[in-house]
């Protein structure tokens, strides 16, 4: 059955009225990149040219290129080693009997209840007896353990036929080439989930990379907008907002490309 | 020797798990349970600068925190903040994601729309925020001079502060909820509307009668998700308001950060979190409780 034309106009209407109120903050943000000091002033939405001068101003003020690239490593770390680590555990809760296996899993579903602030003091005593302020492996390490991914990989898992597991013993292929040429290659959708969810909250992370941050050696670019929004404030809002356009636009061609998989995947793994 | 051999070739499934699963126990062991455990320690102490326990005090620490007015306020602003924030969010991210599952022409346009405040960090939505709240040059104060209404200075003012950072919040999380949402709605077995139709049943009678009953397992999962999450928030306060002003918007997780980090309190700051701890133990138990009842699995 069809939609009657006027209802169909109805939700055109509500649409896009609905995704403007939304979306408008972003585009607002964009504009004002554009502008120069006295337009801001005079409250403009449209800047009169497009010129990148905030854009070239604010690489000049702040190491964003390195503050970039810190981002770009630690998200990417963060995402493989939640891929390799949860997928691991994923495999042992589905495809090996073991003692205790119930037990195990328990343990991991509960550290979904400890929130990760609670726990924030004590994991800033261990990063500095590590010695691992400033470094890589303090901003990424504790986050490749996740409860979330090993559910989610596990749930996947199991729907993979157990005769292809038994085939796979007869034929004599050992566990961890039955998981790295079977089961990871089968699993591919929820493995590209997992990662763009992990990717993405790393990117966006905050409150950990401003504890064991103290300069600009590893820092990230959430830091370096909140550094930029102290320094420039009340003056330069363009470059402020040429800054924020630049951190965002990874992020969002990422969740643009990715959507679908991420709206699929993600609601599997909280339903099932 | 026999035996032994037996029992090595039976547990070669446990061996393998033990490989298997080292990474995660031994990052969950020290990233996880240990500073919990830790945490829940020092609660009871005094400490010294460097975070080590100095001196026992028993359950001293919650006593000064329940009778302080700081941290009554502290708390009384968490809930606030739930309460604006949490049913809002949900609402308007189930109407969006209703609106977003019609199937009409340039439809993926607009679900990009909708999901893409997910892709967007809560340090640079804070930023635009400030600057839309910014009382002399920011959109919202020229909007109200544009219809004569009285100025009001957002984030400056306490009593408009928390409601402030609230919207923010709303926005901020909208589009993982409409992600989730929207998800859940194309779980929905089509078959079940198709019935409906031939009855003639109405848009409002198929949505309260065949949509929300099935979608209750989805909206119960971004509730308890929502509303841990309006108890963590953190970088939005840090950005916007810094706490302020006169605390009103001094959510628990801030309030943790500035007594551990700011004035090295770690004890009053480890009892603040295992406070923290225990309400998201308390909402997670409470929903999962209410939801067994509620909740229509398929």
């Amino acid at each position: 059955m069809r939609m009657s034309l006027l209802s169909k106009i109805w939700i055109y209407f509500l649409l896009l009225v609905t995704s403007a109120f939304v979306f408008f903050p972003v585009l607002y943000a964009f504009m004002i990149s554009f502008m120069t000091g006295p337009e801001i002033i005079q409250g403009k939405f449209f800047p009169e040219s497009i010129n990148f001068e905030n854009y070239t101003k604010v690489f000049s003020r702040l190491p964003l290129m390195n503050y970039l690239l810190n981002s770009f490593i630690v998200s990417a770390s963060v995402m493989l080693g939640q891929l390799a680590v949860c997928s691991m555990a994923a495999y042992a809760f589905v495809f090996l009997k073991f003692k205790g296996r119930d037990f195990i899993f328990f343990l991991f579903i509960s550290t979904m209840m400890i929130p990760w602030e609670a726990t924030m003091i004590p994991n800033v005593f261990t990063i500095r007896k590590l010695d691992w302020f400033n470094t890589y492996q303090g901003l990424t390490l504790p986050f490749f353990a996740l409860a979330f991914g090993t559910f989610l990989l596990r749930q996947h898992f199991l729907t993979i036929p157990k005769e292809l597991h038994e085939a796979s013993q007869i034929a004599g292929l050992s566990r961890f080439a039955f998981f790295w040429r079977v089961v990871l290659p089968v699993s591919k959708t929820s493995l590209v989930t997992l990662g763009a969810y992990g990717f993405l909250t790393t990117w966006n992370m905050y409150l950990w990379p401003l504890l064991i941050t103290t300069n600009q050696s590893v820092r990230t670019v959430q830091i370096g907008l909140k550094q930029l929004q102290s320094q420039e404030i009340a003056t330069e809002w363009g470059v402020v907002m040429a800054g924020v356009i630049v951190v965002i636009i990874p992020t969002l061609l990422l969740l643009f490309l990715g959507q679908k998989q991420l709206q699929k995947g993600l609601s599997q793994g909280a339903l099932k | 020797m026999t035996r032994f051999a037996h029992f090595w070739r039976k547990s070669v499934d446990g061996r393998a798990a033990i490989l298997y699963l080292l990474p995660s126990v031994i990052l969950f062991s020290v990233f996880v349970f240990y500073p919990m455990f830790r945490t829940i320690y020092l609660s009871f102490f005094l400490t010294d600068q460097t975070g080590n326990a100095a001196i026992m005090v028993g359950f001293e620490n919650f006593m000064y925190l329940l009778g302080s007015s700081e941290f009554q306020n502290s708390m009384k602003a968490t809930g606030l903040f739930v309460l604006y924030t949490v049913p809002i969010t949900i609402i308007l991210a189930l109407f969006f994601a209703l609106l977003a599952n019609e199937k009409l022409k340039g439809i993926g346009f607009f679900r990009t729309m909708y999901s893409s405040t997910m892709g967007i960090s809560v340090a640079a939505s804070s930023v635009i925020w400030l600057f839309m709240f910014n009382p002399s040059i920011g959109m919202f104060n020229r909007l109200l001079s544009v219809f004569d209404f009285p100025q009001i200075q957002w984030l400056l003012d306490p009593e408009w502060a928390l409601i402030s950072v609230a919207i923010s919040t709303i926005w901020m999380n909208l589009g993982f909820s409409f992600l989730i949402l929207l998800g859940g709605l194309q779980n929905i077995d089509e078959h079940l509307y198709e019935s409906s139709r031939i009855d003639g049943a109405g848009y409002f009678y198929r949505l309260r009668r065949i949509t929300l009953p099935m979608l209750s397992p989805t909206l119960f999962f971004i509730i308890t998700i929502s509303l841990i999450n309006a108890f963590q928030t953190f970088g939005q306060i840090d950005i916007l308001t810094k706490g302020g002003p006169s605390q009103s918007t001094n959510l628990i997780v801030y309030s943790i950060y500035r007594e551990a980090f700011i004035n090295y309190q770690f004890g009053t700051a480890s009892a603040q979190a295992v406070i923290l701890f225990i309400i998201i133990l308390i909402v997670t138990i409470l929903q999962f409780k209410l939801g067994e009842r509620r909740v229509h699995y398929q």
